[in-house]
């Protein structure tokens, strides 16, 4: 066991090391061998420690060394995992295996082939630290590890300014929620005087209900708050847009199955604390679904392939919230697992729409690609179909828990369930909206790229294929129980979030029965068929509708497509203020005026006027060096006369 | 017997006189002399120390004091004399090429 | 003997206050061999035979020709009136008063008016050259090659030409 779980984490480790240095000599088989060597390895060890874990033990827990020690504070390196490991690893593994594979295809003609193995290898390693660690701290290291990896793939393309702008911007916000997440860790350690996974879930597991409560409240919503940096929830999304600048396999890997992700599973496997602060759970349920709303809402109106992407990651990803926050926890991760799936393939799709119109992402200019582009096209449309919760793919499945859980579950609420079927809608909606725009209808490409159309070469399309087949079954892990399901799923992470659910259903307050639950699923069912008959009706049947709404409702439509000014709030609350500070105050006042000036000038000045001053003694005329001994003799005299 | 304080206030006082003469006189070689002015005053105070004691070695210091006056007075009046040479001038103030 | 020092004392500081304040170089001169005649009046009354004779000899017989000499030599008429260092004309006398004081003050703390003196030692030549040539030996020799750098140094300094 312990050697598989080494298996999984050490080969990307050693594959960023070994492309990371010696790359820039290997030719690109060579790296990229090496690159989805590694992956592959991993991803395979991930599986079969999947396997060897199934047949015993119920939670592998071992530290290993001691990292940190400081007085009262013991951190090791220790390796936890569980079923929620488990499901996290293999997730991670296999999708990251499949996107290092196409990869091999997309970046061929891109420079800087090893730095980017290099470094999606390396981002592969930490974020498998951060899933297997057993402490907080060691967690952090791989959530820290893998803002880097991010910062550095999304600025990948460094020469290009909006590219290095969006690294670092990514970088800056995530930070915010990361102070989160040093507070609550801090707080933890000051409650519980460890931090360690099962220390801490123990001791709090021993807490009488409701003892605590403003400390594991403040606890929970600090974590949460670097869950929302981090996963991009409201209000600390607006680097995920940008992140698009990075190349499409860095979108899709990290910016839609992993990192991203991230902020999740922290919210998951801090459950036990969760239970016991159901407070911060209904913010985390409420702040996850107006950002499933609102990201939906900027989706809509976005012309930029990808870009529309990243807001559906954040609806998508304030769904799991949602789930995490209505206290059906394992709905979250169901949910994570399946848009881990389909998102990472639209992604992948839109990679090679972009190669095979050779950059071009603006919807507007596409239109009809179905008929050049057929194994994208089918992938993109089983996605597209998985996402908007059309029934019997993946995303069905695991979408309707969630909402089902919003309703009815311990921290649920009606209302809740009520906006998070609208975001169904509006999911479908503008999904549907992609697809016809790009693959549908007449072609409006520019007569160049109407040559150069081509469908990718396989090195590209197996993946793609690859992961719309797992679109599809991956839902089928656990039935509607609305339909007769017995929820295997949720009874798999029993182990893990069986006891918190208890916990949350003592504390929630009774609610009288509301709608049943297949009328829930039907609804929702509803609104997803809505959203592609609308989509349907505006993007194929009678296109002029769109432009005449943007017309009617023009200020509203600006509004939406300006991203409601968030960008621009921010520049001029944060942004500026802190760069003229810097300018006006710290650099010119601070560093030029009272360091520079005043401190190394002014002892230069300084010295030149004490010099000037002394220098006169030096007169040349030896009267006053008469005087000046004379004067210096009567002192001497005084001391040693009546000095002592 | 005249006491010793006695003594060494005449040597205090003339010293302060040659002390004076150097601060206020502009000639060189007055300057000169106010100097031979003060060793004088030094020696008689070590001879009248060297007469209290009861010993002779106060008056050999005044004997190697002499003798490195009288050294000090031929180079000290060469230099002058060739300093007069070149700046034509025998005022201290004018000879300040040393100042800063 | 009493008597004596307060004469020659009282005529060695006129003599001194001469020296300081002639306007001609060659009186100041002249009050200077005064002041070292009478010294050497002084020196006898302490029991110095020799050193006064040599005092008389060396210093007002030699030295102060040398003086002289000099002083005709380059023709040092009576002085002008010049600008001189601010800082001696201000601090000068306060400075010089101080250092009397202090001085005096120390003769007044310190030494006693009223102790009795040894008896004279023997200052004859004889005396003084024991102790020269004897325990004073090494410093008489290094002076003997000062006076020899001290010749040389003079005859370069004063030469037309190098």
């Amino acid at each position: 066991m312990e050697i598989l779980l080494l298996l999984v984490l050490l080969p990307p480790l050693i594959g960023a090391g070994l492309n990371g240095i010696f790359g820039r000599r290997f030719s690109q088989a060579m790296v990229s061998a090496i690159g989805c060597g590694s992956a592959g390895l991993s991803m395979v060890s991930a599986l079969a420690s999947a396997w060897a874990f199934s047949h015993h033990e119920r939670v592998f827990d071992h530290p290993y060394f001691t990292w940190i020690q400081a007085g009262d504070f013991v951190a090791k390196y220790a390796l936890y995992y569980d079923r929620l490991t488990l499901v996290m690893t293999v997730t991670v593994t296999v999708v990251a295996f499949l996107i290092h594979l196409y990869s091999r295809g997309y970046m061929e003609h891109e420079g800087g082939y090893y730095r980017f193995f290099a470094q999606l290898n390396l981002f592969l390693f930490m974020m498998l630290t951060l899933v297997t660690a057993g402490n907080y701290p060691l967690m952090f290291v791989g959530w820290e590890g893998v803002g880097l990896c991010s910062y550095l793939l999304i600025g990948f393309y460094f020469p290009k300014k909006s590219a290095s702008d969006a690294g670092k911007k990514a970088f800056v916000v995530t930070r915010v929620g990361d102070v989160g997440f040093t507070l609550a860790v801090a707080l933890i350690f000051w409650t519980f005087g460890t931090v360690n996974f099962s220390e801490v879930f123990s001791r709090v597991d021993a807490l009488e209900i409701g003892s605590h409560q403003t400390v594991l409240t403040a606890i929970g919503l600090l974590l949460f708050l670097g869950a929302v940096g981090k996963s991009a929830q409201l209000p600390l999304y607006v680097w995920l847009p940008d992140a698009m600048e990075g190349p499409t396999p860095v979108s899709a890997l990290i910016h839609a199955a992993t990192m991203v992700t991230a902020g999740v599973y922290l919210v998951a496997r801090s459950n036990v604390i969760y239970a016991h602060a159901p407070q911060a759970l209904e913010v985390v349920a409420i702040v996850g679904c107006l950002t499933a709303f609102y990201a939906a809402t900027l989706a809509l109106v976005q012309n930029d392939l990808k870009r529309m992407l990243a807001y559906s990651t954040i609806s998508q990803l304030g769904y799991m919230f949602l789930g995490c926050g209505a206290g059906v926890f394992a709905a979250g991760i169901f949910h994570l697992m399946t848009h881990a799936c389909f998102k990472a393939l639209l992604f992948l799709c839109a990679g090679s729409v972009m190669h095979a119109l050779a950059g071009e992402l603006d919807m507007r200019k596409m239109g009809g690609l179905r008929h050049k582009m057929p194994t994208t096209y089918w992938t993109f449309l089983i996605a597209t179909l998985a996402i908007s919760g059309v029934p019997f793919l993946a995303g069905f499945f695991s979408k309707d828990e969630i909402l089902a859980g919003a309703y009815e579950g311990p921290t649920g609420q009606p209302w809740l369930y009520w906006l998070g079927t609208i975001t169904a809608g509006l999911t479908a909606l503008y999904m549907f909206r992609a697809l016809y725009l790009t693959f549908h209808g007449e072609s409006r490409l520019t007569p160049e790229l109407e040559h150069h159309a081509h469908e990718s070469a396989s090195k590209m399309t197996v993946p793609l294929t690859i992961l719309a087949f797992f679109s599809v079954v991956a839902g089928y892990v656990s039935w509607p129980k609305a339909w007769g399901g017995t929820e295997q799923f949720d009874k798999y992470l029993a182990p893990v979030f069986g006891r918190s659910e208890q916990v949350l259903t003592l504390e929630a307050a009774h609610r009288p029965e509301g709608l049943s639950p297949g009328a829930l699923l039907t609804f929702s069912i509803v609104a997803a068929g809505l959203g592609i008959l609308i989509a349907f009706w505006f993007y194929l049947k009678s296109t002029h509708i769109p432009a005449r709404l943007a017309e009617r409702l023009s200020g509203l439509y600006r509004v939406m497509v300006r991203k409601y000014y968030v960008d621009e709030f921010y520049d001029w609350l944060i942004v500026h203020p802190l760069r003229d500070g810097s300018d006006k105050f710290l650099w010119r006042v601070m560093d030029a005026g009272a360091i520079d000036d005043a401190g190394v000038n002014g002892m230069a000045r300084a010295a030149e006027g004490v010099g000037s001053i002394l220098r006169r003694i030096q007169s040349g005329n030896v009267r006053s060096y008469a005087a000046w001994v004379l004067l210096g003799a009567v002192i001497w005299l005084a001391y040693l006369m009546f000095g002592h | 017997m005249v006491p010793l304080s006695h003594y060494i206030a005449l040597s205090a006082i003339l010293f302060v006189i040659g002390a004076a003469g150097f601060i206020f006189r502009r000639n060189i070689i007055t300057v000169f002399m106010c100097i031979e002015l003060m060793l004088n005053a030094v020696n008689l105070a070590f001879m009248a120390f060297s007469r209290f004691r009861g010993n002779l070695d106060g008056q050999l210091f005044v004997f190697f004091v002499i003798v490195v006056a009288a050294a000090e007075a031929a180079v000290g009046l060469a230099l002058i004399i060739s300093l007069y040479r070149s700046r034509d001038t025998l005022a201290i103030d004018e000879l300040d090429s040393m100042k800063l | 003997m009493v008597p004596v020092f307060y004469i020659f004392a009282a005529l060695t500081i006129i003599a001194a206050l001469s020296v300081i304040l002639q306007r001609t170089p060659v009186y100041s001169a002249l009050s200077l061999i005064v002041v070292l005649c009478s010294l050497a009046v002084l020196y006898v009354s302490l029991g110095a035979k020799f050193l006064a004779v040599i005092q008389v000899i060396v210093y007002a017989g030699a030295i102060m020709v040398l003086f002289v000499l000099v002083i005709m030599l380059l023709n040092a008429g009576r002085e002008r009136h010049t600008e001189g260092s601010r800082l001696a004309r201000w601090l000068g006398v306060p400075l010089l008063a101080a250092f009397l004081v202090e001085i005096l003050s120390v003769i007044w703390n310190g030494l006693s008016s009223g102790a009795v003196a040894p008896p004279a030692p023997d200052a004859g030549p004889a005396a003084v050259g024991a102790l020269l040539f004897r325990h004073y030996v090494l410093p008489f020799e290094v002076t003997s090659i000062l006076i020899l750098v001290a010749i040389l140094g003079a005859v370069v300094l004063a030469k037309k030409q190098l």
